[in-house]
């Protein structure tokens, strides 16, 4: 087996290892504390928040447009909405600006 | 016989309702696939390594971080623990999930753990939230597609990598953080949700700057976990259960 089989290997076990790890630690617990059950509440919003905060640091005036759209569209559209319309001022913008 | 028939329809309709929401995923990650292969084969992969990274890792940006020190000649120890660092993040997911599928056969948990990704947890966190049940043909009918095409398009990208046109006038780089912005603003009615949003931004941006990637994930979002534990449970909701 090649170096490379390995790599792959071995990082798809320490992947799913954080994939089953949460719920393996959670699970020992027979009760959750209010404060525990506020805090996994609070997980999508963190974690998805920093996959987009830092991009703000070098977004040009195309990507804050596509932003500010699709903000403006969640007040009433669903996901497949938001993200047709922040994609599409996207592609529009960066054939002008870059 | 009626009662089985209706009960096989519900089954067959709560697939197709996953099905449909993974279509948002699938487009938006189909860039991705693609560029993955396209990169691995011109880091040194082969066609069939970078289609086996998609296969059994199933996650972008490790695969991404993971092909570039690859192509780097970095010790294969530290691609590992660069692999592992970018997907810690999945821990929290894990263990929000855990609550909704606990009472799945083990298999189905094995599965439903082996395909959670950004989206898969968001999207499977939002019916929650809906009240409604998070069952093991739903949550699969909504993570199949992603990772069967998934899968498929690193291969596509692995052997026509080379005629990928000009990523960046079609917005490949800055589609997925769009998507997500398009999943944190579905919580919006999640008590603490702008707080908890403020702290993780703040947080994972000064990360960003000192500590540097991909730490800035975990460390943005512990400090917008840890918000919503310190503050007193009657802010967070928790206990008014429906």
């Amino acid at each position: 087996m090649s170096a490379t089989f390995w790599i792959i290997l071995t990082g798809a076990v320490a992947t799913h290892l954080t994939r089953v790890g949460g719920h393996l630690v959670i699970s020992r617990f027979e009760t959750i504390h209010p404060r525990v059950e506020a805090g996994l509440n609070a997980v999508p919003a963190a974690v998805l928040t920093t996959l987009v905060a830092p991009e703000l640091l070098h977004a040009g005036p195309a990507e804050w447009a596509a932003l500010i759209v699709t903000v403006l569209v969640s007040l009433r559209g669903g996901l497949m909405a938001m993200f047709l319309a922040g994609a599409a001022v996207l592609i529009l913008a960066r054939q002008f600006v870059g | 016989m009626a009662a089985e028939a209706i009960s096989e329809g519900r089954t067959g309709s709560d697939f197709w309702d996953g099905v449909r929401l993974s279509m948002p995923v699938v487009v938006a990650s189909a860039p991705f696939a693609i560029l993955f292969g396209a990169i691995a084969v011109d880091n040194g992969f082969s066609v069939l390594e970078a289609f086996l990274m998609s296969a059994m890792i199933y996650g972008g940006a490790s695969q991404m971080v993971g092909i570039e020190l690859f192509g780097q000649h970095v010790a294969p120890w530290l691609i590992v623990l660069s692999i592992f660092a970018v997907n810690f993040r999945h821990v929290l997911y894990s263990a929000g999930i855990g609550r909704r599928i606990a009472h799945w056969p083990v298999l189905q948990q094995a599965a439903g753990y082996f395909i959670l990704t950004d989206p898969q947890f968001a999207i499977a966190e939002a019916r929650a939230e809906a009240g409604r049940p998070v069952g093991f043909v739903w949550y699969l009918g909504l993570g199949l597609p992603v990772y069967v095409f998934w899968v498929l398009e690193s291969g596509l990208g692995a052997v026509f990598g080379k005629m990928i046109p000009d990523t960046h006038a079609l917005g490949i780089d800055f589609l997925l953080p769009i998507y997500f912005l398009g999943l944190v603003l579905g919580f919006r009615k999640r008590p603490l949700w702008a707080p908890v949003v403020a702290a993780s931004a703040v947080a994972s941006i000064i990360a960003y700057r000192t500590v540097g990637s991909p730490w800035h994930v975990s460390i943005g979002a512990l400090a917008g976990v840890l918000l919503a534990v310190i503050l007193p449970p009657h802010h967070s909701g928790v206990g008014k259960r429906p």
